[in-house]
């Protein structure tokens, strides 16, 4: 226990963990999306991120010609390459998730197919992807190359703030107001609110539901891939596994706002980066899943549906 | 197609069979496939040995070890619908009380065993208790924390030996000729099968008397049946200390043949394993989850020559599976006459999206 560090770099602390959570709340987004239209946990979702976080990689190195030994780029030359590599992964993250849901999921929707049925199925997706990653990566993780110079831009109360979290915190923001206006105003949003309220009545009223889904799996797969960019940005690491660890703390993100909100997948991911950063100033990293799942477990015992209850009808973000 | 259905569903055929069966062909029957069971070390079939791994090993881990699990987990997750992702834990306690004790103590393996299972019962309690009021996908990240939480915690932990584990765990005391030793898994293949089969019997009955019906009764409905008076929280309680109960004593059987443990044997993956042997073999039906669980334990060793792509040609197959056959392979016989619009209407109603 150390209460010393948790008061002396506060504020540090505190902004990583707003940093950690944009990347969580990201993440989360895709699960809650899922989970209001189909009401079922994408299990292949974390495998989404990781290969966002390979696409990144490879459009780092690839396309733009980054080496790891090479200098960090500046001015054009860095803006284009953090632009490349941003898109690049979203669109390999949200082409993935809506393949994610042709395999696993749509043959067993349209059967009727029981939950655990269709969960045991994207568990297959997710193995195969993961084991799939490991046998190309040689089980090895990966290093990223460094894009931009990371520099402290200024300090607030003892805490250093860093540029590219400075960007990930900002675009992450951006990006979750894109969507906002996406589900609340566009036709394609609506469809995805209507199907969420009651699949059977917006089939009658005209939606097409198998566009609705994979609209809402892209959408998902969108963010999940802006916050692999994000994650490979600040880390500047990945391996296969990756996906594992991020997957689990973010759905837990999504289930501390409440599954299926999407105020509250925001609200949670924010939450959680924030506990777990400042919980393992004072217990240690190796705590801090432990701390993050009795906080869940006891705002679930307080408020069954998370905090901000499950419906994304009603969400206004 | 309803039709062509029943002609060849195998489980209903089995089963037909069995009930018009006289008494004296089904003891002679079961007679018979219990002692091709404990049989099976001896059989060198080119058929189903595993090349690059011992078959008597794979025999007792991870055939019979998953084969016992499952049937465990099928109480939680098939009889009374409760989705449990940390059933490892279980498991995990089990080991580890065999490990400690074993290790720390005096105390032999048959001493150890009732110890371990109490433990790991009474983490059932203490888990079950707050948390089974929460609905289906909030109790699967409740219990998939659960699990994470103690494999995390035997990590950290260095009293209990932190990320290396325990190793010198001693091996159970002879039974008359049958030696204990790491060399020869056989005996503890013996060991793990008659527990299997006692267990497989007390499901059995239990699940034919009131327990079982009322099991039943909540996997359909939660509300209705407690309308009907059945007391819920009580059923969903005893069905997760009977599934833990189960796992600690495969957690005490695997800790006392592998002779060391380390904590990251016990991870997620080995929960969502069995679960997927529960629900690839059919949920709820006891031969069905026996059938998943020898064919996923199996199946990877059997194609071990496939060495590399082993776990993704497993993967691969798994989501194949359940496109092609949803339901399993030998899903839970339907009592009702069967007639194709009320089956649809019954299986989206039973524990399905809503």
């Amino acid at each position: 226990m150390d209460f010393a560090l948790l008061r002396d770099a506060f504020w540090g602390l505190t902004f990583d963990g707003i940093a950690l959570g944009a990347i969580y709340a990201l993440i989360s987004l895709g699960y809650t999306l899922v989970y209001g239209v189909l009401r079922l946990i994408n299990f292949a979702h974390s495998e989404v991120f990781m290969i966002g976080t390979f696409a990144a990689l490879v459009a780092a190195s690839g396309i733009m010609g980054v080496n790891i030994e090479d200098d960090p780029r500046t001015g054009g030359s860095m803006i284009l390459t953090l632009l490349v590599c941003l898109i690049v992964a979203m669109l390999a993250s949200a082409i993935t998730a809506v393949l994610v849901e042709i395999v696993a999921y749509r043959r067993l929707r349209q059967r009727g197919a029981t939950k655990l049925a269709t969960l045991i199925s994207a568990i297959g997706v997710s193995i195969s992807l993961v084991e799939l990653f490991r046998i190309i990566t040689d089980s090895l993780p990966r290093e990223f190359p460094r894009i931009m110079e990371k520099t402290f831009l200024f300090s607030y109360a003892g805490a250093d703030i860093r540029n590219d979290k400075v960007i990930v915190i900002i675009a992450a923001g951006l990006m979750m107001f894109a969507l906002e206006r996406f589900i609340t105003k566009s036709r394609l949003g609506k469809g995805i609110r209507a199907v969420s309220m009651d699949e059977n009545t917006s089939t009658l009223m005209g939606v097409n539901i198998n566009r609705v889904i994979t609209v809402t799996f892209f959408a998902g797969g969108l963010m999940a891939g802006a916050a692999a960019f994000f994650y490979i940005l600040v880390y500047e690491n990945t391996s296969f596994k990756v996906g594992f660890f991020l997957g689990i703390s973010a759905f837990t993100a999504a289930v501390l706002g409440g599954i299926g909100n999407l105020k509250g997948a925001l609200f949670g991911g924010f939450a959680l980066g924030l506990m777990e950063t400042w919980t393992s100033a004072v217990f240690g990293t190796a705590w801090k899943a432990v701390i993050s799942f009795i906080i869940l477990v006891l705002v679930l015992l307080i408020k069954p549906t998370g905090l901000f209850g499950e419906s994304i009808q009603q969400a206004r973000v | 197609m309803a039709n062509l259905k029943s002609r060849f569903n195998l489980r209903d055929k089995g089963a037909e069979y069995w009930e018009r069966s006289p008494k004296w062909r089904r003891v002679a029957l079961s007679i018979f496939f219990i002692a091709i069971c404990y049989a099976l070390p001896f059989l060198n079939n080119p058929l189903i040995n595993t090349p690059g791994s011992d078959f008597q090993s794979v025999l007792f881990y991870p055939v019979g070890m998953y084969v016992l699990m499952a049937i465990g987990l099928n109480i939680v997750v098939g009889k009374s619908g409760l989705l449990d992702l940390g059933y490892v834990a279980f498991f995990a306690i089990g080991a580890y009380t065999m490990a400690i004790l074993g290790t720390k103590t005096g105390l032999n393996f048959w001493e150890i065993l009732p110890i371990g299972v109490g433990l790991a019962m009474l983490s059932g309690v203490l888990l079950g208790t707050p948390t089974l009021r929460l609905r289906g996908d909030y109790l699967a990240i409740v219990t998939l924390g659960f699990g994470e939480i103690v494999r995390i915690f035997a990590v950290n932990t260095d009293s209990i030996g932190g990320a290396r584990g325990v190793a010198g765990i001693p091996t159970p005391p002879d039974i008359f000729k049958a030696k204990f030793t790491i060399l020869d898994p056989k005996p503890y293949y013996w060991m793990l099968l008659t527990f299997t089969l006692l267990i497989i019997w007390m499901v059995r009955r239990m699940a034919a008397r009131r327990p079982g019906r009322a099991w039943d009764a909540i996997r359909q409905d939660d509300d209705v049946a407690q309308l009907m008076g059945i007391n819920t929280r009580k059923y969903k309680v005893w069905a997760f200390v009977l599934g833990a109960a189960v796992a600690g004593v495969g957690g005490v059987v695997y800790a006392s043949q592998i002779l060391s443990i380390v904590p990251d044997q016990f991870n997620l993956n080995v929960s969502i394993l069995i679960l997927a042997c529960v629900v690839f073999g059919g949920i709820g039906n006891v031969w069905g989850v026996i059938l998943g669980a020898v064919l996923l334990a199996f199946t990877p060793e059997r194609i071990r020559f496939l060495s590399q792509p082993r776990i993704l040609v497993f993967g691969i197959a798994l989501v194949v599976m359940m496109n092609l056959r949803p339901d399993g392979i030998l899903p839970k016989k339907k009592r009702e006459h069967f007639d194709p619009d009320w089956q649809t209407v019954e299986e989206s109603g039973e524990g399905s999206i809503k």
